[in-house]
């Protein structure tokens, strides 16, 4: 089992008025554990100091509740693709290695404390109209509405997001397209989101904007550092919405 | 920005076709008569308008997309950012903004020189089959004389290619115009139109400088 | 204290199959104009707490719905692999809401209560139907209906599943609902809030404290009913499945104001985990069980090749096929790789015992697909008109065919270990996964102390002492959305003349209080260790003497060694930072602190539950061939346990369990 000597330049910032810095640590990991395990590695080792450990969150530690949010080496959730922060292994740095280690930057992901981020924007958007409305109890049998496999699986695909924030964080525009495309999509492709499309749509775009996120300009790093690689043509099919929903629908939200 | 962006890739296939008068070998008559042709043909001259229109609306929504975009980003930078992409050209697709005002400088000296030049400026004239005609030619053909104004020109050209090469493709997505079966062929063609525009444009001024 | 199920019509002995259509139209009603004067607090936003604040929002209640993440999508239901239960019997084969709670009541060992889980198993299909129409993306066949596939422990398909990411798809349907809820109104959302302890006022739960985690401060927050949906205790082994910030706090406060522990040492031990690989590990990964539908577990016959594995010189393929021991399918024929958690996690534990195990550590057993790819590869060959397929080839097609079934848990795999498990097998071995035992409930999900509720993993209800594959995410959903918004009313019926309940009491002043010295003491302390060694050490205690196999002797000695930890806790361990900010290790240490009371308990459970039975398994109470032997003249009770403060022990209070409807049977497998 190889060690690794690191060098890490590690973002600090006691909270989102307070001006952050980078500061130096050295830490020995073995390359099995997990990007993660190495930060609590470092966290014992100041805490050992008696000094304040690294905030970072996380909580699943295996790649689905999208907890943790870091940039790594100028990569959302590090080199790796299709990975996130605590699937990432140090079997993929080497000995000697420099890491720098930032919080995402946007505006609309103010810094809470080191690398702990506010995502709550992400909820707002969702609660302005990423859901079906039906109340429990009202629904008929499950096979009552067959769904086309492909098409089953594209909605899949979009409904794959775990809301992690690494599109924010790797387009440089901080847009928050790829995030609101893939719940669009996903509800939009299934017979049973379709009745409140053209509002969702709208709904949605419309607290995006507010939020302060970006505009997309289709760079596709959001695709590229997307640990669950979703594509950019959720973004073309939200695009696609909401054309319609504005120029051929009824539907105003305001 | 996608709908103003593809009139104006549609407007420099025009542009181009006519540009590509200049390399005919025939004193720039051809080039003459095209010019002619573009500045007194009233359709011709409503489009032209529009053109213009529609640049300074391009430019002016790109930079106000541009700003609200750095805004977005926050007051704290990367110290390290790499951008990676799937289908695109990182350096192109992140610095459009960059890309487009250094078109928009080329687009006013360009126009400076060659469009207010034959509205305004004191154009020899060559007279064809009976007609008289501003001799455009001659000012282009003193132009590239300059070496500075040629490498100025091919610089402007690769640039007006990153912009392109991105802007394509990119146009087709804003517009939800994105199929499994045929984005890949649009992409082919949006990769392929930045090259051919840009290096037609660009092979002239070369090619003139050389023949001089 | 009496403890009163509350089961409906017991006396009148209703059939159980009525029982719940029977009681649900019955049951009190609160009218829509009290709903709307009536507040009620959800903490916990996984599968059952989202679904229970989304359904009592859309009824017109007031909720306020507290989770210590931050956002309500984080929570750890999202990352359940393999699927949900349903009695739909889409695929014919035999299934039936009595099917299902049969196997459910079998599989957990006869130690759940027969109502609750007839109730579970009957609404089970309900859940599927609320999924769909919620827009989650369950697997589909050509036709664009649902799919199903088998899962352990039972002989029917009754599994619904989204890829490898059904808990992650189930919670995203029910978060969206709940988010609906909160742009509606109805529901208040409190993200980055931790509770902290529960306030009773007059007997009754009226309300929490909670800390705000990114200030620090502790707040009030009042209201006619308290429900807790905070998971199971898992963490207390230290190395888990559970997400790393999964803890007892909430429940356990509870348990320090009353609310009884039921059956707190029924752990559940998954057979499918990737091994720990060293010290520094922070948790364990669980491969979904759905792989051992195609999986094959075995070990090397001989000492000599399993230790020549683990030292590096030999690998799984080196070992013949007459070398290979396929124990689960030696051992349990009839159900073979597919038997229920706790017998496969055992049979695993005692061929690694035997000094088997494949891994340098000498803790895993292999996993192989390699005779699934051959099959699927022959088949598709076959399908695809290619004959004398070469052996290449059929290997190719049959490894498209798995990456096409596991190939998000493959790649995971892979991520974890570095390891190709399409050319090598999977090593495995079990981990804590998941916590039979939690708050006692009654039939109307109500602890002992009126108004407060448990719902989901947080309560012990209806998984006995092993729960079923793919039943944790149908328990869940069940409660939140279709039990508790019908049973709650009975106790808020009760309540609806009483006016909105005041923050500023006297009691929650009081409990305020108690809950900041608790947070001054932990900080005060600056001893010289860390919450995590701490919490290492404790785990190491509960998994070595309260894991898969336990016995008197250790965990008399198990108990004593967590007392003097606990003690050196308060003594020595340093909590950095301040109380009044952002502080995630003060966050652990409260956590920490809880888990040692409650790790006590369930070594005290285990100790006075002296036969095996479920996940629980007690060496003095085995058969000649080493299975697990059940004693139901003495141990048929649910054992809800009273706490006394830590110089006091604990108090049991038993629940004698009733099988009116089925036979008590010594579980086989074989």
């Amino acid at each position: 089992m190889s060690q690794l000597n690191l060098t890490l330049k590690i973002w600090r910032q006691q909270n989102a008025n307070e001006k952050g810095r980078f500061e130096t640590h050295q830490v020995e990991a073995n390359e099995h554990m997990s990007f993660l395990e190495m930060l609590d590695v470092l966290n014992e080792k100041l805490i050992g100091e008696k000094k304040e450990p690294v905030a970072f969150e996380h909580d699943c530690r295996e790649g689905i509740c999208g907890a943790c949010s870091m940039v790594i080496n100028g990569h959302p959730h590090g080199p790796q693709q299709k990975t996130t922060t605590c699937q990432l292994h140090m079997r993929h740095f080497h000995n000697g290695d420099t890491i720098h280690v930032e919080p995402y930057r946007a505006g609309a992901f103010p810094v809470i404390r080191d690398l702990v981020v506010d995502r709550a924007a992400f909820d707002r958007i969702i609660q302005a109209g990423g859901f079906i409305s039906v109340n429990t109890g009202q629904p008929q049998d499950a096979n009552a509405l067959p769904v086309e496999k492909d098409q089953a699986s594209r909605a899949f695909d979009g409904a794959e997001c775990i809301g992690c924030g690494a599109c924010v964080a790797a387009c440089p525009n901080a847009s928050a397209m790829l995030f609101v495309s893939a719940k669009v999509s996903h509800l939009a492709l299934l017979p049973q989101g379709k009745v409140e499309a053209a509002r969702r749509v709208q709904s949605m775009v419309k607290q995006m904007d507010l939020e302060g996120f970006g505009n997309c300009s289709n760079v596709t790093a959001c695709e590229a550092e997307c640990p669950k690689g979703i594509s950019v043509e959720n973004i073309a099919r939200m695009n696609r919405e909401y054309f319609s929903s504005v120029i051929t629908t009824e539907t105003r939200v305001d | 920005m996608s709908l103003t962006g593809l009139f104006l890739i549609m407007f420099l296939a025009v542009h181009l076709a006519g540009n590509l008068q200049l390399l005919h070998d025939d004193g720039g008559e051809a080039f003459n008569i095209y010019a002619h042709f573009m500045t007194s043909f009233t359709p011709i001259k409503v489009i032209s308008y529009g053109l213009y229109a529609f640049i300074l609306l391009h430019a002016v929504q790109g930079w106000a997309i541009w700003r609200q975009n750095r805004i977005a980003r926050g007051a704290e930078r990367y110290a390290i950012k790499v951008t990676r992409t799937t289908n695109t050209n990182g350096f192109a697709a992140s610095n459009m903004g960059w890309l487009g005002t250094i078109i928009f400088i080329f687009l006013v000296l360009h126009m400076y020189q060659f469009w207010l030049q034959m509205k305004l400026g004191n154009v020899p004239m060559v007279t064809y089959e009976g007609e008289e005609y501003k001799d455009l030619y001659t000012i282009v053909a003193a132009a590239y004389t300059n070496l500075g104004y040629v490498i100025f020109y091919v610089v402007s050209m690769v640039v007006v290619g990153f912009h392109l090469y991105h802007g394509f493709q990119s146009a087709f997505q804003t517009l939800g115009l994105n199929h499994r079966k045929y984005t890949p062929f649009i992409q082919w063609v949006g990769k392929a139109y930045a090259i051919v525009v840009s290096a037609g444009f660009a092979i002239i001024p070369i090619y003139m400088y050389l023949m001089q | 204290m009496i403890l009163n199920a509350n089961i409906p019509d017991e006396v009148k002995k209703v059939p159980l199959e009525e029982k719940w259509t029977k009681y649900r139209s019955t049951v009190p009603l609160v009218a829509p104009n009290n709903k709307r004067r009536l507040e009620i607090i959800v903490v916990g936003t996984g599968l059952a707490g989202a679904s229970a604040a989304a359904s009592l929002g859309e009824l017109g209640y007031n909720v306020k719905c507290f989770t210590f993440h931050d956002s309500p999508r984080r929570a750890h239901s999202i990352a359940a692999q393999g699927g949900i239960n349903a009695a739909k019997n889409y695929t014919n084969d035999g299934d039936s809401v009595y099917r299902l709670f049969y196997d459910t009541i079998k599989g957990g060992d006869y130690r759940a209560r027969e109502a609750n889980v007839y109730r579970l198993a009957e609404v089970s299909a309900n859940i599927i139907d609320q999924a769909v129409a919620q827009g989650v993306p369950f697997a589909r066949e050509y036709g664009g209906l649902l799919e199903n596939r088998s899962f352990g422990g039972v002989q029917v398909s009754r599994t619904f599943y989204a890829r490898g990411q059904t808990g992650q798809q189930l919670l995203l349907g029910a978060y969206q609902a709940l988010s609906r809820q909160i742009s509606l109104g109805s529901v208040d959302m409190y993200n980055r809030h931790e509770m902290l302890d529960v306030v009773i006022v007059d007997g009754k739960a009226r309300g929490i404290i909670a800390r705000n985690l990114v200030t620090g401060k502790l707040e009030r927050f009042a209201a006619h009913a308290v429900v807790l949906a905070t998971g199971g205790y898992g963490n207390v082994f230290y190395l888990s499945t559970n997400a790393m910030n999964c803890n007892v706090t909430a429940a356990w406060r509870a348990v320090r104001r009353g609310a009884l522990m039921a059956n707190p040492c029924f752990t559940q031990i998954h057979p499918t985990c990737i091994p720990v690989s060293g010290d520094y590990q922070s948790k364990l990964t669980l491969m979904s069980e759905s792989l051992r539908n195609d999986g094959r577990v075995w070990v090397p016959k001989k000492k000599e090749d399993a230790e020549a594995i683990r030292k590096g010189k030999k690998t799984a393929l080196d070992i013949k096929e007459e070398d290979r021991d396929y124990f689960l399918e030696r051992r349990y024929p009839a159900f073979g790789n597919l038997v229920p958690r706790d017998v496969a996690s055992r049979a695993a534990k005692t061929a690694c015992d035997e000094g088997l195990g494949v891994a340098p550590t000498g803790l895993a057993v292999y996993l192989d697909f390699s005779a699934a790819i051959k099959r699927y590869g022959q088949s598709k060959a076959n399908s695809s008109g290619i004959h004398n397929a070469s052996e290449a080839q059929i290997i190719e097609l049959g490894e498209k065919v798995v990456e096409e079934k596991y190939g998000n848990l493959f790649e995971m795999y892979e991520k974890i270990t570095g390891e190709n498990p399409y050319k090598l097998p999977m090593k495995i071995y079990p981990a804590v996964h998941y916590t039979m035992g939690g708050l006692w409930v009654d039939y109307n999900l109500e602890t002992n102390i009126p108004g407060l509720f448990a719902l989901g993993e947080c309560n012990f209800s209806d998984h006995g002492a092993n729960r079923l594959g793919a039943s944790a995410l149908m328990q869940g959903l069940a409660d939140g959305y279709f039990v508790l918004p019908y049973t709650i009313g009975k106790f808020l019926s009760g309540d609806i003349s009483t006016p909105k309940i005041d923050a500023n009491r006297a009691e929650f002043v009081a409990v305020e209080k108690e809950t900041r010295e608790r947070i001054d003491k932990l900080m005060s302390i600056g001893g010289s260790q860390s919450i995590e060694s701490f919490h290492r050490r404790l785990g190491k205690i509960m998994w070595d003497y309260c894991g898969m196999s336990r016995t008197a002797e250790g965990l008399t000695a198990a108990r004593q060694m967590i007392r003097e930890l606990r003690e050196e806790f308060y003594r020595d361990v340093f909590v950095p930072g301040k109380a009044d900010e952002f502080n995630p290790e003060l966050e652990k240490a409260q956590r920490v602190a809880d888990f040692f009371e409650l790790g006590e308990l369930m070594v005290v459970d285990a100790l006075n539950r002296n036969e095996s039975c479920g996940g629980h398994f007690r060496e003095e109470s085995q058969t000649e061939e080493g299975e697990a032997k059940r004693d139901d003249v003495n141990y048929r009770y649910v054992a809800a346990w009273e706490y006394r403060g830590w110089e006091e022990d604990p108090l049991m209070h038993r629940e004698d369990l009733d099988f009116d409807n089925i036979e008590l049977k010594s579980r086989s497998y074989k």
